[in-house]
């Protein structure tokens, strides 16, 4: 999970995503940032994030996200 | 049947009055009816269209929902007896049976939209002959409709909603005739609950959606179809109208473009809310935006979420992009990363400006579209850094010259939208420069373009009235607002906006502008 803090640390560094649930209800992530994250991530887990899984409750907490990375993961 | 013609609002009236008498039970097929005898009403052929859309959508989706169904059951019979490998390779299979029933439902639907409303575009580029695919009918709302099965059978393959099993719900919900004009595009799960459900007439909840139409009437009627003359002449001769009737265009249709098609929006969803649906929000005062990037989150919300969910998304996370983007980080490093980002954006900006119009006019706005956003996303460092440094980035004052600075560059680009070809927009934009003397803006010749003195004074009102009430909707609900003051005020404010409607809005004056802008694309 601290890699993930880190990746999104680095495209917002002004967020407290510890604690914050609502990253893309509050509209602190926008479409390009979630590609971004998706390429980052892609890197750093070896793990294929695809169109269907960008919906608000994969993406809106950093738990959320790496919840669905772990998924993916043993899915793989 | 145009929005403001006396028959569509006899059609709404006698609608509404079967709607409520009829069982419950019954309303959606009222609904159907009524959106087919619309179709019919346009053009017949526009309700063959349209059933074929919703007949091919429907079939993909069952099939789809079927094969979930033989692969869940699969999986469930043979939990633990299959390995994790078969398992999977199982899975793969059946989501490429999924995937070619999408593809079958999009390639024709998709394929029915460019053989009737590109195939003459197409021609053009490959021959200098004329050519006979202009006699082909566009259908009615085409643009929007199949865009809005093709997110519907989307949503399916994806299993975010289940398929739905009856033919006769899903004609109702490609062709529900408030949103056939110019949209909102609903997302099945949004628009179902409400569409195929049971109302009772609601007091309020009518009260509120009557305020909305007549809101939507006084800026079409008296904002835009005012304006609509004004711009039909200035771009109607590019060589004769240059310099200072270019930014008088480029104002005038910015104004008449923002009337024209929010206020169709609100005929929409208020026609959806006097029978108790609930339809998608498509603006949220988007000239109040301090980028472009915001602009697009603000001005016709549902098609902007449309591409990004099923073009920018799928795109930017295909294999292809994404090796491309491995490959970029190799070359350039951290560079590199916003490379999907900015290839996927550049395929949805073509794809944006072709979904608006078969010409290269359409092409150029969206490349433009994109160049404007992807230098700001480049530059944003230095905004940052430029933000940081200076003490008013916060002020109100700062944040209006931000919202003018975006509405001058969505005055230039819809500039885009009204020439017919490339060449006589780029002409006219450099006129600006080169050609306009000031005092002509406001001189006598602005009175001979098809507008009058008192035109412009009635203009100038709507805007006023317009932006006052944007700035209230920033707060909150301008209807809660009013309906929580004495009743004689708020019968005063209402009936004063049907009378100025009624008086002051422009009806035949010898031109055709009743239809919608957004109609045409």
């Amino acid at each position: 999970m601290e890699k993930l803090l880190e990746i999104l640390k680095e495209m917002h560094p002004d967020v407290d995503f510890e604690n914050e649930t609502g990253l893309i209800d509050n509209m602190i992530l926008d479409s390009f940032d979630i590609v971004t994250l998706i390429t980052e991530i892609s890197d750093n887990y070896d793990v294929t994030i695809s169109a269907e899984h960008i919906v608000p409750e994969n993406f809106n907490s950093v738990q959320a996200l790496y919840a669905l990375i772990k998924k993916l993961e043993s899915e793989d | 049947m145009l929005f403001t013609s006396y028959s569509f609002i006899g059609f709404t009236g006698v609608l509404l009055s079967v709607y409520y008498l009829v069982p419950r039970r019954l309303q959606w097929i009222i609904l159907l009816i009524s959106s087919c005898v619309f179709y019919w009403v346009a053009n017949p052929a526009s309700l063959i269209y349209v059933s074929f859309t919703a007949f091919t959508i429907w079939g993909c989706a069952i099939m789809i929902d079927r094969d979930y169904g033989i692969q869940n059951e699969y999986i469930r019979l043979n939990k633990g007896t299959i390995s994790k490998e078969d398992q999977k390779a199982f899975k793969a299979r059946h989501k490429m049976i999924r995937e070619i029933w999408t593809s079958f439902g999009i390639f024709l639907n998709i394929g029915i939209l460019i053989v009737t409303k590109y195939f003459s575009f197409l021609a053009g580029l490959f021959t200098v002959q004329q050519n006979h695919f202009t006699d082909i009918i566009v259908p009615l709302g085409i643009s929007f409709y199949t865009l809005q099965a093709v997110g519907y059978l989307i949503d399916v393959k994806r299993g975010t909603i289940k398929a739905e099993g009856n033919l006769f719900k899903m004609l109702l919900f490609v062709s529900f005739f408030p949103q056939v004009i110019q949209g909102p595009i609903s997302r099945f799960s949004d628009l179902s609950v409400s569409l195929f459900g049971e109302h009772e007439p609601e007091r309020k909840e009518i009260n509120f959606a009557l305020q909305r139409i007549l809101w939507g009437y006084f800026k079409k009627l008296i904002v835009a179809d005012r304006i609509a003359p004004a711009v039909i002449t200035l771009v109607s001769d590019p060589a004769k109208y240059r310099g200072a009737y270019v930014i008088v265009a480029l104002v005038l249709y910015t104004i008449e473009l923002y009337a024209d098609f929010t206020g169709g929006i609100d005929i929409s969803i208020g026609v959806a809310g006097i029978l108790g649906v609930k339809v998608t929000e498509n603006f949220r005062r988007p000239y109040f935006s301090t980028s472009l990037k915001e602009y697009w989150r603000r001005w016709h919300i549902t098609m902007s979420q449309w591409f990004r969910e099923f073009v920018f998304y799928p795109v930017s996370t295909s294999k292809l992009v994404q090796g491309i983007s491995k490959f970029a980080r190799k070359h350039l490093g951290n560079r590199g990363k916003k490379v999907p980002v900015y290839f996927s954006s550049f395929i949805v900006w073509v794809a944006t400006g072709l979904w608006h119009g078969a010409n290269w006019t359409f092409i150029i706005w969206g490349m433009l579209n994109w160049l404007i956003l992807t230098v700001s996303e480049e530059l944003e460092p230095v905004y940052a850094a430029f933000h940081k440094k200076v003490g008013f980035s916060n002020s109100y004052g700062y944040k209006v010259f931000m919202c003018f600075r975006t509405i001058l560059l969505i005055c230039i680009l819809n500039l885009f939208d009204c020439y017919s070809s490339v060449r006589d927009t780029i002409s006219v934009l450099a006129s600006i420069i080169t050609e306009t003397e000031l005092g002509e803006l406001f001189s006598d010749k602005m009175l001979t373009i098809g507008m009058s003195g008192l035109d412009y004074v009635i203009v100038l009102a709507g805007v006023f009235v317009m932006l006052a009430v944007s700035l209230i909707q920033e707060k909150g609900d301008v209807r809660e607002y009013i309906w929580k003051m004495p009743y004689a005020i708020r019968f005063a404010i209402w009936f004063a906006l049907f009378l100025s409607v009624l008086l002051i809005g422009a009806y035949g004056i010898g031109y055709d502008a009743n239809q919608f802008i957004y109609n045409r694309f």
